[in-house]
């Protein structure tokens, strides 16, 4: 159970866990994948390669000797095509390789298992493994597991608690690879010297907390915490809050109170690194939706374009007008449906108008819903107000950098007002004012 | 880049779904919650009192659609709060008030308390409450010609006194039993506590309201009269305790956002209302006593102010 008695605060929004129970299946390479050369926070990668290349599955095709960055595979074996620049899905414009695929899938030779001895060995095969933050923030994972502070840094905190509607695919992973990701969390442990690890599952995955604690019984070291049933468990400093009790503020890092927090999905993957040599190519996720024909789970190389996957899952039954990438609380609405998938990619959700239009606003009536919904304890009331008259001393009275993009303000306000949107304003606002000065 | 087949996609920030509730439906909660205390107007007074809430809530209705349209606002009668304001007001006036007088008090609610200062959400005052008092001081005697239950009615006297001027004037006054049921003179929509509280636990189990506000106000005057050595139960049920608590002090606009903040507005009325009953020279005290705490609303807020999690006392970087 939780280790905490008060809670934090959160709103209970409709699960619509269509997919829930369907196993990942295994989509078929693509014609032609796009793979960005940013799919990180950090420095983006400069390619390794050039049109007429020959690669092949697991290849380095693109890389940046930036500390902050994480290496890119090829996902298919095939030719590269084209090096082109444009839009990717995050809104970034960047050079994309384009590989035409030949169907061989032939492994590249340089994936073998890595050899490793230490905590610097292992810190190494991390980022060999072009492993990013794999629940969304796509931070990279070598960075992560190297804190400025190991000392002080003692728990693992794996992430299960798939708090965003309509996703299931971690759920699906952690039935399919529990065994994997508890070895996964044994290496992470040793390698890192970390006294514990605890993995944060929602309670409504009552078979997958039933399964890890099967596992974990006879692991002193691993523990099992049962989330509430309410959104956002999953976000980084509710869910460190609900494991351990303690508060992570802004600016604060996760290892300045002790705690490393990775996916679970980040944990296989690693483990399968570890066993396979095989980097990060493939990315699993929920595709579902009013308009997707069959929504299902799906494996999928990463570049493969939107609309192949959903021409896999079945095609739409109606005319899409908004498709995210992610959960509908914090997943991303795109321009187009020829965007590709990336790293942190963990569901396509395409929806028709009647989800797509946006409601009119009216007139904030003081309610308190929002403040009674926010886990960081902010006022988005007041804040909306404070950024109407650009007041940036309010801003930061109520505490506006803190706020950590959620939707919990949005998704309760009666009167329809982009708290949340207008949250992130104010934040730019804040910061600009801050360079000013 | 690559292929694509719909390229005209609505981008807008996240979250892209949104809880159920909006205004409309939060204000049709209250006029439901409000129907007990209609029902139990008609039953008391007759339907000379229906009629008035009817004057009251058409008027408020046209005052917003017009005045909206004068200074070149969208029209925003569908949120209904005219509504809701039209019939809290004519639940604050006697049963045979002159409909001009309480067309006069709407215009003062809507126009002057509410739009002129920005419409919904921007008046610092109870719009229905301020007209109570603007029609209470400009009409003094028609606003205390308190007509009598009819079934307390004689063919000498259609009014009398409210339980409160009674109690003012040391007489004796009705049983606490007619005055939970509502059997008593006093305003249409006021009388009867049972009418009310049914109205407030609905408005609470639809999540419309937290009880803090009703709790702390009725609460205080329950102490007050009992410290004073007075019948706590007579001063919880007469007057406009339980419909001043429940639907006025609770407006959201007007009232403070946090719980503490609450817990403090509501104590600060219960106050208010008792010394005004026992040391002012009106009988009664619920609508000065909310006005002056709405009017304390905003400095509550900034007391009130949320601190972060994990943080003790003012803000991050």
């Amino acid at each position: 159970m939780s280790s905490v008695s008060k809670h934090l605060k959160g709103i209970h929004v409709n699960h619509c866990k269509n997919t829930a129970g369907q196993s990942i299946v295994k989509m078929p390479v693509p014609e032609k994948v796009y793979i960005p050369m940013v799919q990180h926070i950090g420095a983006p990668c400069q390619p390794t390669v050039a049109v007429g290349d020959h690669v092949k599955v697991g290849q380095l095709i693109g890389d940046n000797a930036a500390p902050v960055c994480a290496p890119i595979h090829s996902s298919v074996s095939g030719e590269v095509t084209a090096l082109v620049k444009g839009m990717t899905a995050q809104g970034i414009v960047d050079t994309s390789i384009e590989i035409t695929t030949d169907g061989k899938q032939e492994v590249a030779e340089t994936v073998v298992p890595p050899t490793i001895n230490n905590k610097e060995e292992f810190l190494t095969a991390v980022r060999a493994s072009g492993l990013v933050g794999l629940g969304g923030a796509a931070f990279p994972t070598h960075i992560k597991y190297n804190p400025r502070n190991p000392e002080e840094v003692d728990t693992l905190i794996l992430n299960g608690a798939e708090c965003e509607p309509y996703i299931t695919v971690d759920h699906m992973t952690m039935l399919e690879h529990a065994e994997e990701i508890v070895e996964g969390t044994k290496n992470i442990l040793k390698y890192l010297n970390l006294k514990q690890a605890i993995i944060g599952i929602e309670g409504n995955k009552p078979d997958a907390i039933a399964k890890f604690n099967e596992l974990v019984k006879n692991e002193p070291n691993i523990s099992v915490c049962e989330l509430l049933q309410q959104y956002p468990q999953g976000a980084e400093r509710v869910l460190i809050y609900e494991c351990t009790g303690k508060h992570l503020i802004a600016g604060k890092l996760p290892a300045d109170v002790g705690v490393i927090v990775s996916n679970v999905t980040t944990v296989l993957k690693l483990q399968q690194f570890l066993t396979t040599g095989m980097p990060l190519v493939t990315k699993s996720l929920t595709v579902d939706g009013n308009v997707v024909k069959e929504p299902k789970n799906v494996e999928v190389s990463i570049g493969t374009p939107i609309i192949d996957i959903i021409e896999f899952c079945g095609g739409y039954t109606g005319e899409p007008k908004k498709i995210l990438m992610g959960g509908p609380m914090m997943g991303r609405a795109l321009p187009d449906d020829g965007k590709c998938i990336i790293k942190g990619n963990n569901a396509i959700l395409a929806f028709d108008e009647t989800f797509a239009n946006m409601n009119p606003e009216t007139a904030c009536i003081n309610c308190g819903r929002c403040v009674k919904a926010c886990p960081m304890n902010l006022m988005p009331t007041a804040l909306f107000k404070a950024f109407e008259r650009k007041d940036v001393d309010a801003l930061k009275t109520y505490n506006v950098m803190s706020c950590m993009d959620c939707g919990c303000c949005t998704y309760v306000c009666p009167a329809r007002k982009q708290l949340s949107f207008i949250n992130k304003l104010a934040k730019s606002l804040v910061l600009a004012e801050g360079g000013k000065k | 880049m690559s292929k694509m087949k719909n390229g005209n996609l609505i981008v807008s920030s996240a979250p892209h779904v949104v809880a159920p509730v909006n205004t409309s439906k939060i204000m049709l909660d209250v006029c439901i919650a409000l129907i007990p205390a209609m029902i139990m107007e008609v039953v008391v007074f007759g339907f000379r009192a229906l009629a008035l809430t009817a004057v009251c809530v058409v008027a408020c209705v046209l005052f917003e659609s017009v005045t909206r349209k004068l200074l070149g606002r969208p029209d925003t009668i569908s949120d209904l709060s005219a509504v809701v304001t039209g019939i809290l007001l004519s639940y604050n006036l006697p049963a045979g008030l002159p409909f001009w007088m309480a067309v006069v008090g709407c215009f003062v609610a809507i126009v002057i308390v509410k739009q002129v200062f920005g419409g919904l959400g921007q008046n610092f005052a109870n719009p229905a409450i301020v007209g109570r008092i603007v029609l209470f001081i400009s009409f003094a005697t028609p606003m205390t010609t308190w007509v009598l239950p009819k079934s307390q009615q004689t063919v000498d006297a259609i009014t009398g006194a409210t339980p409160l001027g009674l109690f003012a004037k040391g007489m004796d006054v009705p049983s606490n039993m007619d005055m939970f049921l509502g059997f008593i003179g006093g305003c249409t929509g006021e009388v009867s506590a049972i009418a009310l509280l049914i109205g407030g636990v609905y408005l609470v189990i639809k999540k419309v309201i937290e009880p803090t506000i009703p709790v702390c106000f009725i609460g205080t005057v329950f102490v007050f009269a009992l410290a004073a050595g007075l019948d706590p139960v007579f001063h919880i049920f007469a007057g406009g305790v339980m419909l001043g608590a429940i639907f006025m002090a609770t407006d959201y606009v007007t009232s403070p956002i946090t719980t503490k903040g609450k817990i403090i507005f509501g104590i600060g009325c219960g106050l208010l209302t008792m010394v005004i009953r026992l040391y002012a020279s009106y009988p009664e005290g619920v609508s000065f006593a909310i006005l002056l705490m709405n009017i304390l609303t905003p400095h509550i807020d900034n007391l009130t102010r949320l601190k972060l999690n994990g943080v003790p006392a003012g803000g991050d970087k």
